[in-house]
């Protein structure tokens, strides 16, 4: 009961604070912005002498490449409007008052994280099937497995979300924020690192950008995404950035879910044990 | 109790106990520990050492926290709600039923004065308002203990008359109200026992309704007071001040008033006004706690 009431006054905080609005707002931009490119390279692409077929594998990588765009800001946007909620409250002291509700710690923590997640699920719905439905319409292109890739962009989301609250425990909003940024940023490094590993067969660079991901796995989730999005040719013949250069396997995303949820752990315990 | 944080100690030895049912005063100066130790009492910091319980239950446990009300000091909550919104949503943490809250809501609102501002977002709220609001919340659940941290810190006088008000009601009700605030006048005409404390320990407390046994201040007004009875009254007192015909006497204790009074009668005084003082609170803090040391 707690939960689900924390969750709804977190999830209603967003919207009242008009936090989750601006995001959107932001958002449908990036789709407004996104849809108008797509139609504008069909045309010039229809008006060319480039094959169908190539055709076809142009727009694919252009999808993919709006799908990423959409991966930054919902993990960037996660990362801004959660930082607050609990470093923010213990500051400020507003969580004297909730803290000392018949509720155990947990409960607050939790339905803070759900409000959270709720929130970044409508948000990646929104844009994540915006953009594979501009995709669809104006160039004629689907994703190989947008639910799978939807998904992933999800967990890395809450990836995200769970390291936030873990630091939130601990730091100022500030200090938080500046070491979840942090952490991602050491993360799209080191997918990108990884990825150019794949061109040289270099084992050395293949390595940072592992160890990387054992750190944050975040960008880890987006090329596993991309690979389930894209096409296996469009992929093959590296018509993208996120071509099938480095994958990143199963065992992964397995370990992004594990690295979640100790996140999570920690900062249930933290925040349970800690003076307010 | 005791707490200390890192090398620290904000509460040394505390030690005390309250009454069902009283108003308790929690007095001492700035960095006495008087915040730390409620924070201790209502499970929001770990004791380093000891332990506290509360309505019969260890400090901090979860389901007695239904009993208990709490308004912190400089209460702050989601500015984007209505009173009413803060006060459903505390009522439904608490346990309160929809139906309890539909009636209780609109009355603890009133009962604080905010029906004006009942539509305003706490955002547009002044620090006075936001005590009010405050207030509500921590009686929205009719609980059986309440804590409140310097709840009249940002009100003005009709504020703090009617906060007196609350409290006096909530006794009456049958609930235990502790009491820290810094407006001894206030703690002075509405507890029932108040405790000084200083460094994280008990200095001393009082009954304020037990008959006063320690050194008495007398006012006296009379006329003929030759210096001889002065010097004559040095058996009795710890020190004498005269003023034309305005004395103030020190006596050592209670039980010297009727020799006073005698004495000075019989040396040719003639005494028009003779009218034990009870050492107030905030002389009694002043004498406690000494001077003010920069806390």
């Amino acid at each position: 009961m707690g939960v689900w009431l924390m969750a709804g006054i977190t999830f209603r905080e967003a919207a009242r604070k008009k936090i989750l609005w601006t995001a959107l707002l932001a958002g449908l931009g990036f789709l407004v912005v996104f849809g108008i490119g797509l139609r504008f390279q069909v045309g010039d692409l229809q008006n060319s002498q480039v094959p169908p077929f190539l055709r076809y594998q142009v727009i694919s990588a252009m999808l993919i490449i709006g799908l990423y765009t959409v991966d930054l800001l919902a993990v960037v946007m996660t990362t801004l409007t959660s930082v607050d909620t609990i470093s923010g409250e213990i500051t400020s002291g507003t969580i004297h008052a909730i803290a000392t509700k018949p509720l155990h710690r947990w409960e607050i923590l939790i339905g803070k994280w759900l409000g959270f997640v709720l929130m970044t699920a409508v948000y990646v719905a929104i844009l994540f099937g915006g953009a594979v439905a501009e995709g669809y319409y104006f160039g004629g292109v689907m994703a190989q497995h947008p639910v799978r890739g939807g998904l992933l962009v999800f967990l890395e989301c809450i990836v995200a979300l769970s390291v936030t609250f873990m630091f939130g425990t601990w730091f100022s909003t500030l200090t938080s924020g500046v070491i979840t940024l942090g952490l991602l940023g050491v993360a799209f490094l080191g997918g990108w690192l990884e990825q150019m590993s794949g061109f040289t067969e270099g084992s050395r660079l293949a390595m940072v950008g592992i160890l990387t991901s054992l750190i944050m796995p975040s960008e880890a989730l987006w090329r596993r995404a991309a690979f389930e999005m894209e096409s296996p040719l469009s992929g093959a013949l590296q018509f993208s950035p996120f071509s099938d250069v480095s994958i990143p396997s199963g065992a992964m995303v397995g370990y992004a879910c594990a690295y979640l949820l100790v996140a999570l752990a920690i900062a249930v315990y933290h925040f349970g044990d800690r003076d307010l | 109790m005791r707490k200390v944080f890192g090398g620290k100690v904000a509460v040394r030895d505390l030690t005390l106990s309250v009454r069902r049912g009283e108003i308790f005063g929690f007095l001492g100066p700035n960095g006495a520990g008087k915040s730390t130790s409620i924070k201790m009492l209502l499970g929001l910091a770990k004791p380093s050492g000891g332990e506290a319980s509360v309505l019969g239950a260890p400090a901090g446990n979860v389901e007695v926290r239904k009993k208990i009300g709490f308004l912190p000091e400089n209460f702050r909550f989601y500015e984007w709600l209505t009173p009413a919104e803060l006060l459903h949503l505390h009522g439904r943490l608490c346990g309160v039923s929809s139906a309890r809250l539909s009636q209780r809501v609109p009355a603890l609102i009133d009962l604080v004065g905010l029906t004006p501002h009942s539509n305003k977002r706490l955002q547009n709220f002044s620090k006075g308002m936001m005590q009010r609001a405050g207030l509500a919340q921590a009686l929205i659940h009719e609980p059986d203990i309440i804590f409140l941290d310097e709840p009249t810190s940002g009100l003005d006088p009709l504020g703090r008359h009617m906060v007196r008000d609350i409290i006096r009601a909530e006794r009456d009700r049958g609930a235990t109200v502790f009491l820290n605030s810094h407006l001894l006048s206030e703690i002075e005409i509405t507890c029932d026992q108040v405790v000084f404390i200083r460094e994280g320990e008990v200095v001393t407390s009082r009954d304020m309704h037990a008959p006063e046994e320690e050194v008495v201040n007398i006012d006296v007004r009379a006329g003929k007071i030759s210096p001889d009875c002065v010097w004559g009254l040095a058996r009795w007192t710890t020190a004498v001040e005269v003023n034309e015909e305005h004395m103030t006497i020190k006596a050592l204790s209670r039980a010297c008033l009727p020799d006073i009074l005698r004495y000075l009668v019989t040396s040719g005084a003639e005494v028009y006004q003779f009218t034990p003082q009870r050492m107030s609170l905030e002389e009694l803090f002043i004498s406690v706690m000494g001077e003010d040391r920069g806390f």
